[in-house]
C-alpha cells in the first residue's frame, strides 16, 4: 500500500510549482516600471517531469526557470511585457484552483474509506 | 523559508509606485510657476526605481529621487513683479504632458499590484480553508 507521502506527491509537487510560478509572475509585474529589469519565468512541464523522474522540487525548478524574451524589446531594458504576464498569470491561477480541487478530491476519498461511509 | 512573500512583493511594488504618483503630483503642481532666478526656479523630480532579488523573487524599491535635467525656460512678462531689470522670469521646468502620461502608466502598474494581491489573496484562503 502506498503512503500518504507517495500519494500526495504528484498534487503536492505540482501545487508547489505552481504557487512559485506565482510568485514569479508577481514579480514581473511588480518590475514593470523597473529600468533593466529581466522578466524571469518557469518552465512548468519540464520542471514537473524532472521533478517526478525523482530529484528534490527546488533542484527542478532552478534548472527550469529562465528568463523570458520579450516580442519588441523597450529602450530601457525592461523585458516585462505586460499583457503577456497578466495573461500568464490569469493561467496559472486557475491552473492552482484546478491542482488544488484535485488534492482535495483525494483528500476527500481517502476521509470516505476510513470513515467506511 | 524565504523572508519575502507574494504580498511583500505587491506591497512594495504598490508603495514604490505611490511614491511616483508623489513626485508626479509635485510636478504638476508647480508646472507653470514662475520665479526670479534661474536658480530658484523648481525643477521636476523623478524617483529611480531599483528592483530587489530574493531567491527567486523580485520587488521594487524607490532608491531615490532625483531632479530631472530639465532646464527652466526664460519668458518675457515685464508686468510681472518678480521680473528681472529686463523684464524676464523663469519658468518652472515641468513637461505637463510627460508628466500626465507617467501618471496614467503609475496607475496603471497600481492596478495590476492590486489585482495580484486580491488573486494571491483568494488563491491562499482557498488553500488554507480546504473544504
Amino acid at each position: 500500500m502506498p503512503s500518504l507521502d507517495q500519494i500526495f506527491a504528484l498534487n503536492g509537487g505540482a501545487l508547489q510549482l505552481r504557487s512559485q510560478r506565482l510568485n514569479m509572475l508577481a514579480s514581473n509585474i511588480a518590475n514593470a516600471s523597473t529600468p533593466g529589469y529581466k522578466a524571469k519565468d518557469l518552465d512548468f512541464d519540464r520542471a514537473m517531469q524532472q521533478a517526478q523522474g525523482g530529484g528534490s522540487l527546488s533542484k527542478a525548478m532552478s534548472d527550469h526557470t529562465g528568463f523570458r524574451v520579450p516580442l519588441q524589446p523597450s529602450l530601457d531594458g525592461n523585458t516585462v511585457e505586460l499583457s503577456v504576464e497578466q495573461t500568464l498569470f490569469a493561467e496559472n491561477a486557475i491552473q492552482y484552483r484546478t491542482t488544488l480541487s484535485f488534492l482535495q478530491g483525494q483528500v476527500s476519498t481517502i476521509q470516505r474509506a476510513l470513515k467506511g461511509e | 523559508m524565504s523572508g519575502m512573500n507574494v504580498f511583500d512583493v505587491a506591497g512594495r511594488a504598490m508603495s514604490a509606485q505611490m511614491v511616483r504618483l508623489n513626485t508626479t503630483a509635485s510636478n504638476l503642481a508647480n508646472a507653470r510657476t514662475d520665479y526670479a532666478s534661474k536658480d530658484e526656479a523648481y525643477r521636476a523630480v523623478r524617483p529611480v526605481f531599483r528592483s530587489v532579488m530574493e531567491n527567486n523573487m523580485a520587488t521594487v524599491d524607490v532608491e531615490r529621487v532625483v531632479q530631472t535635467d530639465l532646464e527652466p525656460q526664460r519668458r518675457h512678462d515685464p508686468s510681472n513683479p518678480i521680473a528681472d531689470e529686463e523684464g524676464y522670469v523663469w519658468e518652472a521646468a515641468v513637461d505637463e504632458t510627460a508628466e500626465m502620461i507617467d501618471m496614467l502608466e503609475t496607475a496603471r502598474n497600481y492596478q495590476n499590484n492590486v489585482q495580484v494581491l486580491q488573486t494571491a489573496k483568494s488563491l491562499i484562503l482557498e488553500t488554507v480553508r480546504n473544504q
